[in-house]
């Protein structure tokens, strides 16, 4: 084998803290090495053309590079050295970037670990043997999960460019947290009037199926080829009868029910229609308050019925569905004021969050968009408004900025002035965050133009007095403490991950934070792309985004579906698990440890049992390769060869001795 | 070309800064700028009446761009920012109608309107232009090194004042340089010197002007050329009360502009009023024409 | 330190600092520009961003009875620099003039200064800077301020011992007089 090495400086990035040219001159000594040198940036078009030429005038059959992580540029040079003519497995990486000059300063020491990566690297190299690529056929029908205004953007955008598209939604309507909005920021139009036409466009868009009341079970495959397992949940209604007619709301007798699009402003029938909006525009029993279920009898709502749609033995069912790409559009839920105590933990009922505050001015609100208070239902003259609840504050474990609040604060305060118009709103905030365009100006608008009062400091303690709620915080731009007597207080509750985040995330073979938040690919570079490959995000599971950035995060998700899609073939990693048939004796370990159900029970023509692994299935974990008894399973590219043929360059000593 | 232009001493300019007055007449006749002094003028109320009221502001102000205004004059010029800005902010309020009623009720005869105020010093660099003052230059100030000091408000606002930079004025600088003298650009030429506070609040002049002694010191300049008779004396005049409070020893002399120009010029009269100055300024005044001779 | 009781606080403070000032108080974002740039904000017993927050939130006393507001000079550094163009020095002067009129002057030399010096434009139609300090000397009961300097000034010629009225130094007076006038009114 004739190797070459290439070792990178990054700038001042690896040369800094490590003598590249040491270690070049180092690895001339290793075997098999014919070519050494160091590079000023390996990854740019000279320092490519370098390996290249050296490949060529050299006459290489393998190239070592230390530089970066792989994650960074291990495909920038396996390109690079099959250009040359070479297998691209015929190339390894050392990493002496984040293994060795960012993380130590002293140069010798790093510049010594730098020589004994890159000699592990070549000593593996010499074990490395060339792989192919297989190509497999692409399922192009997409899945999205979550119909907010994320999911609904993706599953338009998706359906608009010619694909199958299947749009699960938890809840009975799609629409999300947008559809209970009353206005939306910084132009303050109708939130539902401008959603309202994309959720029409859903239904009626040939292209789409919609699960809605419905939630992903389980996940199989691999991209280009998932098997989805959905839970249809019960709504004891049959939805091909259901015309959406509302009779049965009007008849039903258990009126107070707990009303979960008005996030608990008034109450609803035990089976409704959450919205006059709703798409589908079906009805659903909610069994914890339906008399038939808790008491046993009633049916009104089945006598009333024009179509005979209600069916009280209705039960949940389950669909499978394939396709080649999975969307996460799973959205956010709202912070749980009870963690502050000192706002009252939910028990003064003229403090309310800024969600319940929507549905108090929309106009298809319990109150019909009057602005009363819910204690005593009157107008309320002094509003104050609390940023910052749940939002950057290490004591209830929310250090994070939820992004939204401060331009929804300053939008509702506009609005209370136009609901009310000889009404004070008074916003106490930390900061201003107002950074989207035309942004700023609106919050200027909500202070110069409504007379908003921005008082800067936290809020510490709010107590009723009479029918009055006194709000004790800080104005620290005056210096002291102030006191507001408030009719309304409205607490502007942050964003957190929706429940079952996780387990989704786990479904789904993707990772999240430690807040819930679905983890992108790249910070910066891959933001709607998560490191399992085909599946996508898109809107705020990522992290709390407002309507334009879901929005644009929805279509960007379509386009990575679509632009995933316009091939159709796709090549495997060659660097999966193959089972040595000689070796096997069929215990099968490998078969129960297999988290993607990659392996399988065969025979041989001796019927004897035998483990043979599916390629397209296997993800190259390696999990089976430790169960193995025998070592008759190896990992392509990772076998126990080139990881012991690593060991022993790096320690040398000790492999003698044993 | 010979400008003719109403002319506002100021009453400072008949007690306190009267080597400013000196000077100004006699730069401005050596630069054939004819100064028609308004006849019977009176104060315009300076920072006092502003501070108290400012419809009586603007009407001890209106009274002497009227009696201008009848003498044919839509312009008058002064020597002095502060009659300048109570000017200039009273002709600019009374372009408000209910703020001109409010202001001619207080009045014997009403203002009209229409006056436009202008410092000399603008007068100097935009009427007269700095080729004729450096055709008009005698014995040229090569080697005296000055910092110009412009005062807060000869320049602010911007919308009111309009003349030159409202953060680095230039016009006191390139005049400076069109008689030869070496300009060391000052970096507090708007800042305050503390204003008419001397009498009632001794150490915020103390602090504020001592200040600017001290960052012109750090320059090395050999003197400080200032506009403004309120900038003057508390440079000048108060120099002891800041060394005293500051405990510093500054002997930096404080010219106006117009002595210097008097001095290029070889005016006797107003180099004469040098003598008026309370820092001496003859060390600084032996530099020039010296400056070959050092370097030789 | 009291609480400051916003809800229950003066609107109407707010509203005739603007009406008198021309200015939107609600367009300052409290960015703290004029403090920084005020020379006098070592003498200031409140910066003058604070004054503007505090009469943002009505609090008429405190701000009234503020030092700061006989103190400022009016240099406008504050107000050629806001960003968001609030006439601050403009706000500062007028706020002095309703301390003035509320019969209030925490800074009674300033005021006193003040009044010396208008009196004597009254009397003679112009300033008479010897009347102005005598008066002032008088008032205050200061009678050493600046005496320290005489000596230097006396010889110089600087300050005419004698007043130099003006002709029409009854008209100055008539200001004066109707000013009174439409201010009893």
């Amino acid at each position: 084998m004739r190797i070459g090495v290439f070792i990178c400086h990054c700038g001042s990035n690896i040369a800094g803290t490590v003598d590249c040219a040491k270690v070049a001159d180092a690895a001339k000594a290793f075997p098999d090495v014919v070519h050494a040198e160091d590079t000023m940036y390996a990854c740019s078009e000279p320092g490519q053309q370098g390996i290249i030429d050296a490949i060529h005038e050299k006459n290489l059959t393998g190239v070592v590079v230390a530089s970066c992580t792989p994650r960074m540029h291990e495909p920038t040079f396996r390109r690079a050295v099959e250009r040359a003519g070479l297998n691209k497995y015929m190339f390894e990486m050392a990493n002496i970037r984040e293994h060795v000059s960012w993380i130590g300063k002293d140069k010798e020491l790093n510049t010594n670990k730098a020589i004994d990566l890159v000699m592990m690297a070549a000593e593996k190299l010499r074990h490395n043997a060339p792989l192919m690529a297989k190509k497999f056929d692409i399922n192009k029908r997409v899945l999205i999960i979550g119909g907010g205004v994320a999911g609904i953007q993706a599953a338009l955008d998706c359906a608009e460019g010619g694909l199958e598209v299947v749009l699960v939604e938890k809840t009975t309507s799609i629409g999300g947290k947008m559809a209970k909005l009353d206005k939306t920021f910084p132009t303050v139009d109708c939130s539902c009037c401008i959603l309202g036409p994309k959720m029409v466009d859903v239904a009626q868009h040939p292209n789409i199926t919609l699960y809605a009341h419905a939630e992903v079970e389980e996940v199989n495959g691999y991209i280009g080829n998932f098997e989805i397992r959905i839970k249809q949940k019960t709504t004891y209604v049959d939805w091909e009868k259901c015309t959406g007619c509302g009779l049965c709301m009007e008849k039903c007798p258990s009126k107070k029910s707990y009303d979960h699009f008005n996030n608990g402003v008034g109450t609803t029938t035990a089976i409704n229609i959450p919205f006059p909006q709703a798409i589908p525009k079906k009805a659903k029993i909610d069994a914890e308050y339906c008399r038939m279920f808790t008491k046993g009898k009633c049916g009104v709502c089945a006598k009333v019925c024009p179509t005979g749609a209600i069916s009280f033995e209705m039960t949940d069912t389950e669909v499978t569905e394939n396709v080649g790409a999975i969307v996460a559009a799973t959205g956010y839920d709202l912070f749980d004021h009870a963690k502050y105590p000192e706002y009252g933990a939910g028990k003064y009922p003229d403090v309310i969050t800024s969600i319940q505050y929507e549905r108090l001015m929309s106009a298809s609100g319990p109150t019909s968009g009057h602005i009363k208070r819910p204690s005593d239902g009157k107008e309320p003259k002094n509003v104050v408004f609390i940023q910052c609840v749940g939002s950057r504050d290490k004591s209830v474990n929310r250090p994070y900025c939820s992004g939204f609040c401060c331009m929804y604060t300053a939008k509702q305060a506009i609005l209370t002035k136009d609901h009310i118009p000889d009404s004070r709103s008074f916003v106490f905030y930390m900061d201003i965050r107002s950074p989207g365009k035309d942004y700023d100006e609106f919050v200027r608008r909500s202070i110069e133009q409504y007379d908003t009062q921005y008082i800067r400091g936290r809020v510490s303690l709010i107590y009723p007095q009479g029918d009055k709620m006194i709000v004790r915080g800080a104005d620290t731009l005056a210096g002291a403490q102030v006191e507001v007597e408030a009719d309304l207080v409205v607490l502007a509750v942050g964003a957190e991950s929706a429940a079952g985040a996780p387990q989704l995330a786990e479904k789904l073979r993707i990772s999240y934070d430690s807040y819930g938040f679905y983890m992108e690919s790249h910070p910066k570079l891959k933001p709607v792309e998560t490191n399992t490959a085909g599946v996508f995000l898109a809107g705020a599971c990522q992290g709390p985004k407002d309507i334009p950035s879901s929005v644009g995060q929805g279509s960007a998700a379509a386009a990575k579906v679509l632009s995933l899609f316009s091939k159709d073939q796709l090549e495997s990693d060659p660097q999966i698990a193959l089972v040595n048939a000689s070796r096997c004796i069929g215990c099968y370990k490998c078969v129960e440890t297999c988290p993607f159900g990659a392996v399988k029970e065969e025979q041989d023509r001796f019927n004897n049992p035998k483990a043979r692994v599916i390629e397209t299935i296997c993800q190259g974990c390696g999990v089976c390769t430790v169960t193995c008894p025998q070592s008759a399973i190896q990992l392509q590219h990772f076998t126990d060869n080139q990881i012991l043929a690593e060991v022993k360059a790096l320690c040398p000593s000790m492999m003698v001795k044993n | 070309m010979s400008i003719r232009i109403s002319y506002y001493p100021g009453c400072s300019g008949k007690g306190t800064s009267s080597e400013y007055e000196t000077s100004t007449t006699g730069v401005c006749q050596a630069l054939d700028v004819d100064l028609v002094e308004i006849p019977d003028w009176s104060c315009c109320g300076s920072t006092p009446a502003h501070t108290v009221n400012h419809v009586l502001s603007s009407a001890l102000s209106a009274r002497n761009l009227t009696l201008a205004e009848q003498e044919g004059f839509d312009t008058v010029t002064t020597p002095c920012p502060s009659c300048l800005s109570n000017l200039k902010i009273a002709e600019h309020k009374m372009r408000k109608e209910s703020f001109r009623e409010a202001v001619n009720e207080l009045l014997d005869q009403p203002y009209g309107g229409g006056v436009d105020t202008k410092s000399v010093l603008q007068v100097l660099v935009e009427n007269v232009g700095l080729d004729k003052v450096r055709e008009r230059v005698k014995t040229p100030l090569e080697g005296l090194k000055v910092a110009c000091y412009y005062g807060c408000i000869m320049n602010r606002p911007p919308e009111v004042m309009d003349f030159d930079d409202h953060e680095h004025p230039m016009a006191m600088d390139n005049l400076m340089e069109a008689i030869g003298a070496e300009v060391i650009p000052f970096p507090l030429k708007v800042e305050c010197c503390g204003a008419s506070f001397g009498i009632p609040q001794q150490n915020i002049v103390t602090t504020l002007s001592g200040k600017l002694l001290e960052v012109a010191k750090g320059l090395g300049v050999d003197a400080l050329v200032t506009a403004c008779p309120l900038c003057q004396m508390n440079l000048d005049l108060r120099q002891g009360q800041i060394n005293a409070a500051q405990g510093t020893q500054h002997s930096l002399p404080i010219f106006y502009f117009t002595q210097l120009m008097a001095k290029a010029f070889d005016l006797s009269d107003a180099v004469q009023g040098m003598k008026r100055l309370i820092v001496n300024p003859q060390k600084a005044l032996a530099k020039i024409g010296q400056a070959d001779k050092e370097i030789a | 330190m009291n609480t400051y009781k916003i809800t229950a606080a003066d609107n109407t403070f707010t509203a005739e600092v603007e009406k008198r000032s021309g200015q939107d108080l609600n367009a300052c974002y409290q960015c703290g520009n004029c403090t920084a740039g005020c020379p006098f904000s070592f003498a200031y017993d409140i910066q003058v961003s604070n004054i503007m927050r505090l009469v943002q939130i009505g609090q008429r006393d405190k701000v009234l009875q503020c030092h700061s507001i006989w103190l400022c000079a009016s240099c406008q550094s504050c107000t050629t620099r806001c960003p968001n163009n609030i006439d601050v020095a403009g706000v500062m002067d007028h706020i002095r003039h309703m301390a003035r009129e509320a019969g209030l002057a925490t800074e009674r030399k300033v005021k006193v200064f003040v009044d010396s010096f208008l009196d004597s434009v009254e009397r003679h139609g112009r300033v008479y800077e010897m009347g102005l300090m005598v008066s002032y000397m008088a008032k205050t009961g200061r009678v050493f301020t600046d005496v320290e300097l005489a000596p230097k000034v006396l010889p110089k010629g600087k300050l005419p011992l004698k007043p130099h009225s003006i002709k029409g130094k009854e008209q100055i007076a008539a200001i004066f007089k109707r000013f009174r006038e439409v201010k009893s009114k």
